[in-house]
């Protein structure tokens, strides 16, 4: 069977008011391998969805082999001969390499002929681009086992276009070469067309023939790969650089503050996520993170917060170690603002001035006598805070898992910058999923806490963020440290290629 | 927070849809199922005798739902009630017939810290393998009741035991006036008093403390907690301490009211019961008051099946058994419910 012809026509798809795909167009003949490249939140995704036929279009047409795809059925596509390798693995880890692949079979019969599946998978792993134990059990192997796993569990299903959602996340640099090596091979000889969706430019020219590059749902730009330098490439990516900046920082920084001493953490696969990360944040001035999602922001943030245990290094507030117990956080007087604040940083059935005394109801006035908890005061209090920051609705006994995500956040922005004057704030994508108005709040009340002499560190993914922001920025890739820039010399196409990790 | 309408309606609809059920199951033994729960009214809430009956039944609940209640509030769910129970008696039997001497208040003193030693090291344990090391709390709980029991029966049948207890072995009998006395007029024993003071004291722990504060945000969300520089670690294990701790003086209790020694009975699954407890006041202490005194009329009334409709006494168990899964299972209707003219549950921006 030979690879389909996949054709995608001005394909449009919103969800709500976010235009997620904006009007892309996408032909990929038999035989192609093909980069989809892009930051996060970028549309890949929604696209893949679209030309898989799991989401229907809003607009715009998708035609294999010149006839449209029908949507909302996975056998259509797998019928064709389409099939993803999804970034996060499917694999039954108590079960074999044989066991995942017969299992996998769309038409597994009640009782299975392991005999027959067994020489059938023989003869197919006979001539598979790569080797795996069919024994070996699945939770013994490598990450990049797994994903070779993966990959022959298309195959052995017969898929002929190959969707690859970011496969080399997971894998050293050296099994990425091997794995896409191999399949390049087999596009060469004409048995499957691959998608690549990545933000590693190094794999784009290494392996793939043509590339569509999206920014923010809209096709950015397109082009044979022969054709493109990086530069050009992240320039797509990023797009032009922004417009001054609105709220103007009223003061330069000064000592200082905080220092991440060589911090490392461990990720939750086990491996080393967080290596060694060594920055000062000073008094007035706003340190940004930048990088794509994945890199080790998350562990880190976990690790400053005391969710994760740090195991390397060591935190530094104006001299003196911090540890994230109650009494070192009020005496540094600091502050977190992590990503997904409904799950990171509230308790959901408690009522949002109960959130909001999070920091203070062991202290006066929320405590009398040592033990007691004034519970008016704190209502009081959690009134006031959401008349401040416009929670919306202002209803303190509401519990705060009622509300929409943007008034979470503005109710855990009220506790973290309302609790005492603010030394140390370390925020994470802040603004994740809001809307301008609310972005823009968020973004006055940082570079108040700045102008007010916090020492602000703000890991974000959106580098149009941090560009806006930050005093100066390091890029993150890999879990370390790759790259200090100031957002008046940053030069985007070199930005981009430290986040995609390719050194220069 | 306030009290919205499934709070009410989703326990009460769980609670009629397993007296249904149950009717059903005595209906298929031949036996009126009308009649049977009008003899459970009668025997357990019909008369100030019946009501007398219900509350010695209720004392030992009130405490025993407490155990499962309190970590309850810290996120922890333990059902090692019934072990707590037993390591309390005997730890008060042994604090009682080692002070027999002493004034009989001191003594009684004695027990009950005793009680409350054994009972809540005995959950805090369990708790503190939960929490660090990764050991569920209701594995670890449910086998350490088997470990209590078998310890108590190690005990009676070995060191405490009375040479004169042939059939039954017990331990030596407590003094006569080192005993919990009796209200006047009345067969209810003052473990009640334990029982009432107990939910009160948790109520205005858990709602009018900082420690019960602090117990609720590493219980709504140990993240936060964390964030926040909540010492998770010790305030989950200081509620397994004090909900064991409670479970331990339901233990001496029946030691120093009820029975007057140590024996086998220390072993009648109150500690069982008070998880049902528990649950059906979800976990709020105020709750455990209302639902041990209902629980506690089922259980007085047991023995009047028997007698009127000539069911065993395990029926009633199949009752506590079958309103335990409605409850369970109720729990997944909460948010899901749509009340016909009520708001919407979630609040757009």
């Amino acid at each position: 069977m030979k690879p389909p012809d996949i054709e995608a026509v001005g394909i449009t798809k919103t969800f709500g008011a976010l235009k997620a795909v904006d009007n892309v167009s996408l032909h990929l003949p038999p035989g192609v391998f093909h980069a989809l490249l892009g930051e996060n939140g970028a549309g890949k995704s929604t696209l893949v969805k679209c030309l898989m036929g799991f989401y229907p279009a809003d607009q715009g047409v998708v035609k294999v082999n010149g006839e449209p795809l029908r949507v909302g059925s996975p056998k259509e596509a797998r019928r064709h001969g389409i099939g993803m390798v999804f970034q996060h693995f499917t694999l039954v880890p108590s079960m074999t390499v044989a066991e995942n692949l017969v299992l996998a079979r769309p038409d597994l019969p009640m009782v299975i002929d392991w005999k027959a599946e067994r020489v059938r998978l023989a003869e197919f792993l006979k001539q598979a681009p790569f080797h795996v134990d069919p024994d070996s059990r699945i939770s013994t192997l490598s990450a990049g086992q797994k994903q070779k796993v993966e990959i022959l569990k298309e195959l052995y299903l017969e898929t002929r276009f190959l969707i690859l959602d970011e496969p080399t996340s997971v894998l050293t640099p050296q099994e990425a070469d091997e794995v896409l090596g191999l399949l390049r091979r087999m596009v060469d000889r004409g048995e499957l067309s691959v998608l690549l969706i990545t933000h590693k430019f190094r794999e784009v020219f290494a392996f793939c023939d043509g590339v569509t590059v999206l920014r923010r749902g809209k096709q950015a730009g397109a082009g044979r790969t022969a054709d493109l330098d990086s530069a050009r490439m992240a320039e797509m990516m990023m797009g032009e650089a922004r417009a001054e900046r609105k709220v103007g920082k009223t003061r330069s920084p000064g000592g200082p503050v905080l220092y991440l001493d060589g911090i490392g953490a461990v990720g939750d696969s086990g491996v080393e996520a967080v290596k060694e990360v060594r920055l000062t944040v000073r008094e007035g001035e706003i340190v940004g993170i930048a990088g794509v999602s994945g890199n080790g922001q998350r562990e880190l943030l976990e690790a400053i917060a005391g969710q994760r245990e740090m195991t390397a290094g060591a935190i530094t507030v104006d001299g003196e170690r911090h540890l994230p117990t109650r009494e070192m956080l009020l005496q540094h007087r600091f502050f977190i603002l992590p990503e997904e604040p409904l799950r990171n940083a509230s308790a959901p059935r408690m009522s949002v001035a109960e959130n909001i005394a999070f920091r203070l109801f062991d202290r006066p006035p929320f405590q009398k006598f040592g033990f007691l908890l004034d519970r008016k005061a704190i209502a009081d209090f959690g009134r006031e805070m959401i008349r401040k920051f416009s929670v919306r609705p202002p209803e303190g006994e509401l519990a705060i898992g009622d509300l929409s995500g943007g008034n979470v956040q503005r109710a855990i922005l009220a506790r973290e910058l309302s609790s005492g004057k603010v030394r140390v704030l370390v925020a994470a994508n802040p603004c994740f999923g809001l809307d301008f108005k609310a972005v823009d709040f968020i973004h006055d009340q940082l570079l108040q806490a700045r102008n007010d002499g916090a020492a602000v560190l703000l890991i974000s993914e959106d580098l149009d963020e941090l560009l806006e922001l930050a005093d100066r920025i390091f890029v993150m890739s890999e879990g370390k440290l790759v790259f200090e820039t100031t957002p008046e010399a940053a030069d985007l196409a070199l930005i981009g290629r430290q986040m995609a990790g390719q050194r220069v | 927070m306030k009290l919205k309408g499934p709070d009410l309606f989703v326990p009460l609809g769980a609670v009629a849809a397993a007296m249904l059920v149950f009717g059903v199951f005595c209906a298929a033994l031949g036996v009126n199922p009308l009649g049977v729960y009008a003899s459970l009214w009668k025997a357990g809430f019909g008369s100030w005798y019946s009501w007398q009956n219900t509350l010695v039944r209720a004392s030992p609940l009130l405490l025993c739902g407490l155990c499962t209640a309190l970590p309850a509030r810290a996120g922890i769910i333990v059902i090692g009630n019934e072990g707590a129970v037993v390591v309390g008696g005997l730890g008060a039997i042994t604090a009682g017939l080692s002070t027999a001497q002493m004034p009989s208040l001191v003594s009684l003193t004695f027990m009950v810290l005793a009680a409350m030693l054994c009972g809540g090291l005995w959950i805090a344990f369990s708790v503190a393998l939960q929490h660090y090391r990764g050991v569920s709390a209701v594995i670890s709980g449910l086998l350490l009741n088997y470990l209590a029991i078998a310890l108590m029966n190690q005990l009676i049948e070995g060191p405490l035991r009375d040479p004169s207890s042939f059939n039954s072995p017990a331990t030596f009998p407590l003094p006569l006036d080192h005993r919990l006395g009796f209200f006047s007029g009345t067969h209810v024993h003052h473990g009640l008093l334990f029982g009432v003071i107990g939910c009160l004291v948790a109520w205005f722990l858990v709602e009018r403390t900082t420690f019960g504060f602090s117990m609720k945000v590493a219980g709504g969300n140990v993240r936060t907690a964390k964030l926040v520089g909540l010492p998770v670690g010790r305030l989950v294990v200081m509620a397994g301490f004090l909900g064991g701790a409670c479970a331990g003086i339901a233990g001496m209790v029946e030691v120093a009211a009820v029975h007057g020694r140590g024996n086998e009975s220390l072993n009648a699954g109150y500690g069982y019961t008070g998880i049902l407890v528990a649950f059906l006041a979800r976990q709020s202490p105020l709750g455990v008051m209302l639902f041990s005194v209902l629980v506690g009329g089922l259980v007085a009334g047991s023995g009047m099946l028997q007698r009127a409709h000539d069911l065993p006494d395990a029926t009633i168990t199949v009752l506590e058994g079958t309103l335990f899964l409605f409850i369970l299972l109720s729990d997944t209707v909460y948010g899901r419910l749509k009340i016909p003219g009520g708001k919407a549950n979630a609040v757009a921006a």
